[in-house]
């Protein structure tokens, strides 16, 4: 049998991506960023990086980049809630998951974005739980009947209670880091099973042109210590917060996230990282930041592939839409970015229910973009050779009446070569209109209904959720609030 | 000299966001002992106009625009000496004090209107991003504002525009400004909310709306 070929792009050759992380180095050594953090300067300071503590500058020298990929893991194993279910986060192995940290949901019966609240984080994480081909659940959401203060360890809280799914998750403030970890060690058995069986990716974003904010960069910290894997998140905006140029926003890129790196692998040598981004085009004429620009997105897959050629696991914000409903575009730059995210080799691709430039969830574009990620991962399965010969020994002693669809090779192999899709239409004519001329939000949408209507796929149980509970309540307490919502349960 | 190739070419430098040449004509204009009032209305305000109908046509874009502010600086920075020497005040619209709200750091937007409220000849106080409420008000109050303009890029911090508001109320001072507000997630609907007195999609149509206020004011 002749091995099958993963289908894979690569926009960069080889000689220009080690040209960008040659820039990168170097601009990482002469301009250097600012990292507004004081246990990290010192951490850099010691490790010999030229610190300026007045005005909080960092050069970085690329020896100890280098070394600091030395020590950085290839690949990554995360593992769901029961801790036997691994998923590879390395090579070219793609993991969906939900875009993270929407403001807003898409509500489907008034067609108008709306504030979210426990109840639809609730429903957001029980649909997710049954979406096959996302794998790992995100922190999608965030709720606004709580406080802003502890809205990040929130999400997260209601999550781990009805979701078993591997999670992409962050802190919004320094603070809620602490019983974010402490939640994931309930629910995993302690910290160190923690350590050795990743359950969360935190994403920590530096602030481009060249910064590391507090925040951010003690979360990098805090994780590296954990042992929970940080996905670094640099984001240029291509001519108003980067350069114009495709290439001249990579090696800002770079640059950005290799001093994230250094900073995780100073705080604790083998720390897992994930060389990640949401850099977009910026639109000249709106001054926004679009995600479904064919420019982001080539310039995600081109850092991807410089984050391969570092052999580090890669992320990037793809398979999401700025439409701001389920509409033609809102298809059109999903299946784009998927496509092109999965033949990229990209290893976590958080996108998928996402409108409105990283700021809205909607349910039914989550089934919808279900059905995409599955189709990717069809994708790049590729085209095998089944069996040997491939096809000789079935035209044997062929005839003019040959019958392909009762001949048992068809069913041995249609299953295994082709995926039936369950919202896209493939009726005649007669048949769609005689259905009530259903759309794929349509369909969509009552998919959503009878996902919600069933018994929730996996609840905490009792012991670890009481854990979560009082987790939960003690740092709402500490950050002065009483009562929480009803999660749902 | 002949005054209509200068203005003309004034123009052209504003149109092409070219400063240097900008500043460079203003230089020869004053040298020149021109009437500078002049300059400003026939040389350099045609071009900031013709900037505004290109951008209008979608010809130019962002970085266009913000070359053109920036030319426009240029050329009243040159200007400025002479005039206040002659004792004429170039003619302005009104004095803006703009800044980005406390809590929110992102400023490309509020940077934009800024620069384009100073070439449409609002004397601005920028006083740039994460900006506190009492600030807003104590700035305003020192340079005698006509308008404050607040921007906002994030939901979460949206809020404290309208907060702004009713700290102008409590102070007794609402009357006294006209406030607008500007940023990805406000609309004209949030400004009424907000009780704020005008919003603005873009860069180009914040000047437009501040001098169709300025004039209601006047």
């Amino acid at each position: 049998m002749i091995e099958t070929r993963r289908p894979k792009i690569e926009f960069l050759s080889p000689e220009l991506a080690d040209k960008i992380v040659d820039e990168g180095l170097t601009l990482l050594e002469k301009e250097g960023v600012f990292v507004e953090n004081r246990e990290a300067l010192r951490l850099l300071g010691e490790a010999g990086a030229a610190v300026d503590g007045a005005t909080q500058r960092v050069r970085i020298g690329r020896s100890l980049v280098r070394e600091c990929l030395v020590s950085t893991p290839h690949s990554i194993t995360m593992y769901d809630r029961s801790g036997e279910k691994a998923y590879l986060v390395g090579g070219d192995e793609i993991h969906f998951n939900p875009g993270s940290a929407a403001v807003s949901l898409l509500d489907h019966g008034a067609q108008e974005e709306r504030k979210a609240g426990t109840r639809d984080l609730v429903d957001f994480y029980r649909l997710v739980e049954t979406l096959e081909h996302i794998h790992f659940q995100s922190t999608g959401l965030v709720s606004a009947d709580v406080p802003a203060a502890i809205a990040d360890a929130y999400r997260l809280y209601l999550g781990l209670l009805h979701s078993a799914k591997p999670f992409v998750t962050g802190t919004f403030r320094v603070e809620g880091f602490r019983p974010m970890k402490d939640m994931l060690a309930a629910v995993r058995g302690g910290e160190a099973e923690l350590r050795r069986k990743p359950l969360a990716i935190f994403d920590a974003c530096p602030s481009p042109p060249l910064k590391w904010s507090n925040l951010t960069t003690q979360s990098l910290i805090d994780a590296a210590r954990a042992g929970i894997p940080s996905e670094l998140i640099s984001m240029g905006m291509t001519g108003a917060t980067s350069l114009a140029t495709i290439t001249g926003t990579l090696v800002q890129h770079v640059a950005e996230n290799l001093a994230g790196l250094v900073i995780c692998q100073l705080a604790r040598r083998g720390a897992p990282v994930i060389f990640g981004g949401s850099p977009s085009s910026f639109d000249m004429r709106k001054g926004t930041t679009p995600m479904g620009a064919v420019e982001t997105m080539m310039i995600d897959s081109a850092y991807a592939q410089i984050g391969k050629r570092l052999k580090l696991p890669t992320h990037a914000y793809m398979a999401l839409s700025d439409a701001k409903v389920n509409d033609a575009q809102s298809g059109i730059e999903t299946a784009m970015g998927a496509v092109l995210a999965a033949l990229s080799g990209i290893n976590v691709i958080s996108g998928p229910g996402m409108l409105d430039f990283e700021s809205c969830q909607s349910l039914e574009k989550l089934v919808i973009d279900d059905e995409i990620c599955g189709m990717a991962y069809r994708l790049v399965a590729g085209v095998a050779q089944r069996e040997e010969p491939i096809a000789l020994d079935k035209f044997e002693g062929f005839k003019p009446d040959f019958q392909f669809l009762s001949h048992p090779h068809t069913r041995r192999w249609y299953r295994k070569e082709h995926i039936l899709p369950k919202l896209m239409d493939r009726d005649p004519y007669e048949a769609w209109v005689m259905a009530g001329r259903t759309t794929a939000l349509d369909k969509a949408h009552k998919e959503v209904e009878k996902r919600l209507g069933q018994p929730p796929l996996s609840p905490l149980p009792e012991g670890a959720r009481k854990d979560l509970e009082k987790i939960m309540a003690g740092y709402a307490r500490s950050q002065g609030f009483g009562a929480l919502p009803e999660p749902g349960l | 000299m002949n005054k209509d190739g200068l203005y003309a070419d004034m123009k052209q430098a504003i149109v092409e966001g070219d400063g240097a040449k900008a500043g460079r004509l203003a230089g020869e204009a004053v040298r020149a002992g021109l009437a500078l009032p002049e300059v400003v209305e026939k040389g350099y305000v045609p071009g900031i106009q013709k900037v505004g109908e290109l951008w209008e046509a979608g010809e130019y874009f962002l970085p266009e625009l913000i070359a053109s502010a920036e030319a426009m600086k240029a050329a009243m920075a040159a200007l400025e000496p002479g005039l206040r020497q002659s004792g004429v005040r170039a003619a302005t619209c009104g004095k803006v004090v703009i800044g980005t709200i406390e809590g929110d750091i992102h400023d490309i937007g509020k940077n934009l209107v800024a620069a384009m409220l100073q070439a449409g000849g609002f004397e601005v106080h920028d006083l740039g991003a994460d900006v506190k409420l009492e600030r807003f008000i104590d700035k305003a109050e020192a340079v005698g504002a006509d308008f404050i303009c607040v921007s906002a890029l994030l939901t979460t911090t949206m809020v404290n525009q309208k907060r702004l508001v009713a700290l102008l109320r409590e102070r007794n001072l609402r009357d006294k400004y006209t406030v607008l507000v500007g940023g990805a997630p406000a609309s004209r609907k949030w400004a009424e909310e907000a009780g704020a007195d005008g919003y603005a999609e873009n860069a180009v149509a914040a000047v437009k709306l501040a001098k169709d206020l300025a004039s209601r004011r006047a």
